[in-house]
This record gives C-alpha cells, structure tokens and sequence, in this order.
C-alpha cells in the first residue's frame, strides 16, 4: 500500500531525475517551478511523467495552483 | 521526381528519402501557427501536387524538444486583432481561417498515407496539424489538448468535425468541454493514437512505419484511404461560421488579452 508520504519521495526522486536536479536539493513543500526551474511547457512534461509512473490521470485544472511536492502528491494519492 | 524535392523555410522544411516525404516544424517556442507558418505550408500543399507522384508516404514531425506544436500563434491573433477595425479583424481572422483549411483538407485527402510523429505538447491547431494525418505515433511525453473554451473559441482549424469522425462522442465532449488534455496512453486508450513508443523514439518509429507501407500497391492504398476517410466539408464550413460568430464577442478579446499578458507558470494548462 502506497502511502502519502511514499508517494512524494516518488515525486522527488522522480523530478530531481528527468529535470536532472540532485536529489537532497528538493524539499517537499518547496515551490517546484523554482526548485526544478521549469517553464509550463516542461510541467507538462513532468505531468505526463508523474501519470505514467502512478498509473493515474491528473487532469491539468486539479492542478491549477498547485506549487509544491507535498500538495501535489496528495492530488495523486487521491487517484491510486 | 515533380515538384521542390527540398525547401528550408523559417518555419518548416521538407525533403524526400526513398518515397517518403519528412515535413520538419521548426519555429520555435513550439511551432506556433501564424502568418509565416501558414504561408510555407500554403507552399508544401502546392509542392505536393508534384511529390506526391513519386512517394508513398508523408512523415509530419518537430525538430524542437518543447513539443510538435502548441497550436495557433495567439499573440499574432491578438496583436493583429488589437491593430484594426474590429470588422476589418474579423476578415482577417476568416481569411486565415479559409487558408488554413485548405492546406488541412489538402493533407487530409492526400493519397499518400500520412503519418504524424508527435512528442511533447500537440495543442490545438497543433493537435488538428496531427488528426489530419493516417496515423498518430507518439512518445510517451506526448500530450494534446483542445483548449479553445478557454479562450471563448472553439478549435478552428478542422479540430470537431475531424474529432467527430474519428473518434466517440462522449471523447470528443470530454477533451473539449473540459479543455483537460490526454497524455499518450490516454489518447491510445481512446483510439487517437496509433502507436506509443518511448520519449524521442516517434520519427524512428514513424519511418519504420513508413517503409511498410511503401510495400503495398500505391494505388490500392490510396483507393482504401478514400474510401475510408471522409473529409467532413459541410461541418468545416460550419466551423468556420462558428468560430467567426464566436471571436466577434468581446470574451474572445478578453480571453486573448488574459492569455498573451499571462505571467502564470502554467499558462498552457487549461
């Protein structure tokens, strides 16, 4: 059973790889837009990755505000 | 061989190796469709006249890592929008809008079998650019999206009646009413995508295909396409309609204005 807290270690060890940030730098309510450094065209990126590794769907408008891993493993937690 | 075998424009490019044509989109940020866009397609639908003779197929596909096209080039609208009379905008706008279709139809009702190899963002007229096509091979980073609602539009370049013909209703209500868009698996799941294959692996796969389908009769293939694929011409008239009632309401300019103005990180998310 996947819990919350597994779920965002996931999220940021799977972030800090494809954006190719070290790992210990990301911290789980940090502001990932600035943490990773990335535009609205890579979120996507990171959106669609997120979806294939947990095997859910996240529509984009779920995350409209959303800034930081915490919250955003939630969103996925509640689609497993 | 008929017609330009290679041209290198500011916004695409194409060339043709062993009966297969490659059409490469290259302006950035993501291949945005304005003016210049449209212009050198307008060209590769004439040259098709001619390469399409001697080739089989068509590869349609980016050279830029942020995607194969976030779709209509918005800021162009707006600008070009805020530049004139709102009835002299509302020409323009129908004007691009009849062009482009008929580079879209072109496409749609070419003999060859086409193919579109899609990673990253294939958004809006980016996502039509990508249903005109036979086939839609996609990296798993793929993602497409009708966001058009947001803007108080509805996809212009072909986007519902192509939607309709391809796909069920209840989709095609579901990617434009919410204006969410699908990731790779997703639109394989709904019958959009062809194929799924690894990031960075859609041309090598769409080449592959390609060859296979240089094996069969050129002419039965052709005939099978027509047979199969309708161009749905009374609903592209209506869309176009549609579309022109809609950008003369003042939510279009505000939506536009929202939009080009935007410092939101996800601007792109509906």
């Amino acid at each position: 059973m996947q819990t919350a807290e597994s779920t965002l270690e996931e999220i940021l060890t799977l972030a800090a790889a494809h954006f190719k940030v070290p790992r210990e730098k990301l911290s789980p309510d940090e502001d990932f837009f600035k943490a990773l450094g990335i535009d609205s065209l890579q979120t996507l990126d990171l959106l669609t990755k997120l979806e294939n590794h947990f095997h859910v769907e996240l529509p984009d408008y779920e995350l409209q505000g959303v800034s930081d891993f915490r919250t955003l493993a939630a969103r996925i937690q509640a689609r497993r | 061989m008929s017609g330009a075998e290679q041209f290198k424009g500011q916004a695409l490019s194409w060339e043709v190796n062993g009966g297969v044509i490659e059409l490469a989109l290259h302006r950035p940020p993501c291949n945005e469709l304005g003016s210049l866009s449209l212009g050198e397609f307008e060209q590769f639908a004439s040259a098709l006249d001619g390469l399409e003779k001697d080739a089989h197929a068509l590869v349609i596909y980016s050279e830029l890592k942020s995607g194969f096209c976030a779709g209509a080039d918005l800021r162009e609208l707006y600008q070009r929008s805020q530049a004139m009379e709102k009835s002299q905008a509302l020409r323009g706008v129908r004007d691009f809008l009849e062009r482009i279709h008929r580079v879209m139809n072109r496409l749609d009702a070419s003999p060859l079998t086409t193919i579109a190899a899609v990673h990253g963002v294939t958004f809006g007229g980016g996502f039509e650019l990508a249903m005109v096509c036979d086939l839609i091979i996609a990296d798993k980073l793929a993602r497409f999206c009708f966001p058009e609602l947001r803007l108080g539009l509805i996809p212009g370049f072909g986007g519902i009646p192509r939607l309709k013909r391809d796909l069920g209703n209840a989709v095609v209500r579901d990617l434009l009413l919410t204006g969410r868009s699908f990731n790779a698996t997703k639109a394989q799941q709904v019958g959009l995508v062809s194929q799924v294959v690894a990031e960075g692996e859609a041309v090598r796969a769409a080449r592959a295909t390609a060859a296979q389908i240089g094996k069969f009769d050129r002419s039965t293939a052709a005939t099978a396409k027509q047979f199969i694929k309708p161009i749905p011409h009374e609903e592209l008239r209506r869309e176009i309609d549609i579309f022109c009632e809609l950008f003369s309401r003042p939510a279009v300019e505000a939506g536009l204005k929202k939009f080009v103005e935007s410092t939101d990180a996800q601007p792109y998310l509906p």
